[in-house]
């Protein structure tokens, strides 16, 4: 980058629950943010397990 | 909404620098409008063409025309074009014919988007293990062997089976289910993966304890381990409980899985530590897959131009884990290494924080805002309610008489418009809201539809567009509370439509509107605690255009790290520390007060006060967030002659005194001295890999000098496997004991002896010891004042308690309070600079904004009748009550509403009944159950 000012958008490759997170906080926190995912739904492998320890609450 | 969500999308090249990136996407077809898709079903109900359904792995089937699972986002249908018979064969388009809205689109073409942004962050995540590729663990042969992740959609309600554990082979009860450990992990004879995938053992405890609530007492849940890894906070107490449970733990790998009847019970056959071999039936088996990077994320990182490791994971330091080898470009979760969520959520507001960074001139320029039309006031109006039941295409109409609940409604009190249509959600049903509300001059609205958990946030948004208050709004959920329950039913199920939503308008008329509650935000930060995690906080926070002050308790900055010479991966640390310590004392924005400590503090998110004593000296400090890094310390212990003979040491006591290892011949590590026992039940989590390095220090520096490492399990996880791989290779002898026969080590004439059981050799051995070194448990600082001035939980060993142990690991439960580092749980140095980031990255998100809005469903005394008694300060978790001495009146309750969750414990608790909730006040709730009976 040279001196000129930077682009305020993020692109975030993957939804999964880090991608989600990533794009949330950079979102909050004045960040224009583009969630590319690959499959037709965000969620990820989390989406996908029952429940989570050491809660067990339901990981949707 | 400034996230735009570019579903079926991969990246296909990247060019420009840092801040500057022109990345190019390609779309491809959904073959569905979104805008039109109303998530109604009847598309896929109609589809004639079945397929195997991935999101259940292959256990279930979905059609050509679907949605991954339930609650997916978007909510919106996709064509799988590969299984679609209108573009496999040319004929069918069933979708296109009964879809009600017309969303269906044949001609849809793949596209390209042009997207100019000024950082990149890669969370494209990991591929379980496939076990086909190898015949050894049978799942291509055998029903009955299945994958950890088929276990779980198996578990799952939403599953396949709707949560009925049950064999694939007969559909039969498991009686006794076997988890094999480490499958495509820690294991180099096939080929598969040398590293630990950090999450298996847990999973699998898991696992099995759900798989004993689902089948009852009788289930018999074995786990087959090597090493079991319960490195994270919190795991190790619900191992323990696992086998209180009745989960069998055996430390064996097993060697043969052979079919042994029709019905497909398997039998296992593996060796115990003494060497004998043992045969044993198991109705199923379930493969513990580790994790690797999916095909797909290798590829994205390719495109990106960013550097891999030899395990194909993205290269990473590990004093900066999330900085990829391009400038700008950041990695965070199991595309970084294998690790479990909260690591992952860790690492993903760290990366969002270092993007925050590097674009931070431009914070603001890209977002917007949503500007809502002004609030009409209804204050002085009569209620005049617009009842809208919804038909929800035939999900609701075709159970319910819709017209009749509609009729019904415009019979009561107040209700002047009825409406009924086929898709409330639907735009035009949105569009049409907005005109009827300004037409009619409605002041209440009430739809009877489904449920408000994912449609009251879009109605409310409807009314507002209006020019009405978001809480002038009541639903009742007629859909999943009545005719999805009551289908049988069509007459009963109508009537209970009726008294769903007679209950909702008497809630209505009652409906006041409640203005928007905001904070103003003090834009600058409270560090407390100099270390590492610290340091690295108030540096991020800093390089983001915050100010912040660091409070620390001794005289220098560095903490725990210190003492330390290197990460596992070979960073030299005190070079690193040394450059932290010069970026932070010269940094315009960040100030340090040492010798200093936190006296009191109070305040809300946006506005805390603190003072700090630092020597004779009282500061004052106004801040809108703080950050709990007071760290920890290696606990000193009374065992092992530790303290009473000059050769028995601990943690980095060797490394830093090298003198003292030149004429040793032999050294003894000795692991989990004061972990994981009655008084720290917990793991100390680094402690195995520190001890693993400095044995391999040794051997590489004197490869004659005898090492022993005396452990529990060894604990490598991740990456860190390596060296334990290592260590082995030069020589370095690890011999396990138990917590119920632990070593010995005695002084005696001829030096230090150390006895210990080997398990292996069945036998005591004798070794003696020149030098002992002892890796003592990782406790927290002293807590507990931090605690209480901030109303922030501790748990039982004193760690900071975070929000969720999954989701939030940084936040405290009341807002802008964030915690990272050894204060948290004991971690590596790469780990702890990653938390400080994410603190930093999440404390951002809220100096970032001039005001905050919170919600203002909070609680309201009245404090004519309040009577000072305490209960409701007493019972708030948030520390949103307080009691205030109001002159001639004693204690008075005072609401800090921006604490506030409204959570309600408060009202329930006051004797006095002199504290209600908005939007749920005591009357409004009484007139809908009024209404009911």
């Amino acid at each position: 980058m040279s001196n000129k000012t930077p682009v305020g958008s993020v692109l975030v490759v993957g939804g999964g629950i880090t991608g989600m997170q990533s794009a949330l906080d950079l979102a909050d926190a004045g960040y224009y943010v583009y969630l590319v995912e690959e499959s037709p739904a965000i969620g990820g492998a989390m989406a996908q397990l029952d429940k989570t320890f050491p809660t067990n609450d339901c990981s949707m | 909404m400034n996230i735009e969500l570019l579903t079926l999308s991969k990246v296909t090249s990247i060019s420009g620098d840092s801040g500057d990136f022109t990345v190019i996407i390609k779309q491809s077809p959904r073959f569905v409008d979104m805008e039109k898709c109303i998530a109604c079903g009847t598309c896929a109900e109609k589809c004639p063409a079945k397929t195997s359904d991935p999101f259940n792995e292959g256990l279930a089937k979905r059609k050509a025309i679907y949605v991954p699972y339930a609650q997916a986002v978007p909510l919106k249908y996709a064509i799988d074009k590969n299984r679609c018979i209108y573009f496999q064969k040319g004929k069918c388009r069933a979708c296109e014919k009964f879809c009600p809205t017309n969303a269906i689109k044949f001609d849809e073409t793949e596209k390209d988007i042009t997207l100019n942004v000024g950082s990149v962050i890669l969370t494209a995540g990991f591929t379980p293990f496939n076990p086909d590729r190898f015949d050894n663990y049978q799942h291509a042969k055998f029903p009955n062997v299945i994958t950890s992740m088929e276990f779980e959609r198996i578990l799952s309600a939403g599953g396949p089976f709707a949560g009925h554990v049950h064999r694939l082979s007969d559909g039969k009860e498991p009686k006794k289910i076997a988890w094999l450990q480490c499958v495509g992990s820690r294991d180099l004879n096939r080929c598969d993966n040398e590293y630990c995938s950090s999450v298996c053992c847990m999973y699998a405890i898991k696992e099995s304890v759900i798989a004993k609530e689902h089948l009852g007492p009788d289930f018999a849940p074995a786990i087959f381990f090597m090493d079991m890894r319960t490195h994270g906070k919190d795991f190790e107490k619900y191992y323990e409980r696992a086998k209180a449970q009745g989960v069998r733990f055996v430390r064996s790998r097993v060697h043969t899985i052979t079919e042994i009847d029709e019905t497909g019970t398997l039998n296992l056959v593996y060796a115990t530590d003494t060497g004998e071999r043992v045969s044993e039936d198991f109705d199923m088996v379930v493969l513990s897959v580790g994790m690797e990077p999916a095909a797909s994320a290798i590829e994205a990182a390719k495109t990106l131009g960013v550097e891999l490791n030899s395990y194909q994971f993205v290269k990473t330091s590990n004093i900066s884990p999330v900085a990829t080898s391009r400038k700008g470009i950041y990695v965070a979760g199991a595309l970084q290494g294998p690790k479990d969520i909260p690591q992952s959520v860790v690492e993903a507001s760290a990366a969002a924080c270092s993007a925050g960074i590097s674009l931070s001139a431009s914070r603001g320029t890209l977002v917007k805002d949503k500007q809502f039309p002004a609030e009409r006031s209804v204050q002085d109006e009569k209620p005049r309610i617009g009842v809208f039941v919804c038909n929800c295409g035939i999900n609701i109409g075709g159970i319910a008489d819709v017209p009749a609940v509609a009729a019904y409604a415009r019979g009561l009190g107040d209700v002047v418009y009825t409406e009924e249509p086929l898709f409330a959600c639907s735009q035009d049903a949105q569009d049409k809201m907005v005109e009827v509300i300004r037409e009619h001059r409605l002041n209440r609205i009430v739809v009877a539809a489904c449920t408000p958990r994912t449609h009251e946030p879009l109605f409310q948004e409807t009314i507002r567009n209006a020019g009405l208050n978001a809480y002038l709004f009541e639903m009742a959920n007629i859909r999943n509370q009545c005719t999805w329950v009551h289908s049988g039913d069509k007459e009963k199920a109508t009537e209970k439509a009726k008294d769903l939503v007679r209950m909702a308008i008497r809630r209505a008329m009652l409906l006041e509107p409640i203005p928007s509650l905001s904070v103003n935000v003090n834009k600058s930060a409270l560090v407390i605690g100099g270390g590492v995690a610290g340091m690295t906080a108030a540096l991020s926070l800093a390089d983001q255009g915050f100010s912040a002050t660091i409070v620390e308790r001794s005289g220098n900055l560095g903490g725990s790290a210190r003492d330390v010479h290197a990460t596992w991966s070979g960073e030299d640390v005190q070079q690193f520390l040394k450059d932290l310590i010069d970026r932070i004392n010269q940094h315009p924005l960040i100030t340090v007060l040492t010798w200093a400590q936190v006296v009191d503090a109070s305040g809300f998110v946006g506005n805390f006060e603190t003072r700090v004593q630092a020597g004779e000296k009282t500061h004052i400090l106004q801040h809108g967030i703080a950050i709990m890094a007071t760290g920890g310390q290696a606990a000193v212990t009374d065992e092992y002659l530790f303290g009473k003979h000059p050769a028995v040491t601990r943690w980095h006591d060797l490394e830093n005194n090298p003198e003292k290892l030149t004429d040793a011949g032999s050294v003894v590590f000795i692991q989990c001295v004061g972990s994981r026992d009655d008084k720290r039940p917990y793991c100390s989590r680094v402690c195995c890999t520190t001890s693993v390095s400095q044995a391999i220090a040794i051997k590489e520096k004197q490869p004659d000098t005898d090492v022993f490492i005396l452990y529990r399990d060894i604990r490598t996880f991740g990456e860190r496997e390596v060296l334990y791989k290592k260590a082995r290779e030069k020589g370095v002898i690890f011999i396990r004991y138990s917590l119920e026969s632990k070593p010995v080590v005695t002084e005696t004439p001829d030096g230090l002896h150390v006895r210990v059981f080997d398990p292996i050799l069945q036998k005591e051995l004798l070794i003696h010891a020149d030098l002992v070194n002892l890796a003592t448990a990782i406790e927290p600082s002293p807590n507990a004042d931090i605690a209480a001035f901030y109303k922030v939980p501790v748990n039982a060993e004193n760690f900071f308690m975070e929000a969720h142990a999954k989701l939030r690991p940084v936040d405290f439960a009341s807002d802008g309070l964030f915690v990272c580092g050894l204060a948290h749980y004991p971690k590596s140095l790469d780990e702890s600079i990653a938390q400080a980031m994410a603190a930093a990255g999440r404390a951002a998100t809220v100096l970032a904004r001039e005001t905050i809005q919170i919600s203002p469903l909070v609680s309201q005394v009245n404090r004519d009748m309040c009577i000072g008694c305490g209960l409701c300060t007493e019972v708030c978790p948030f520390g949103a009550i307080i009691q205030e001495d109001v002159d001639g009146k004693g204690f008075k309750a005072k609401n800090i509403s921006a604490s506030c969750k409204g959570c309600g414990l408060c009202a329930s608790s006051c004797p006095k009944k002199a504290i209600d909730m908005l939007h749920f006040r005591d009357d409004q709730i009484v007139a809908a159950v009024c209404a009911a009976v």
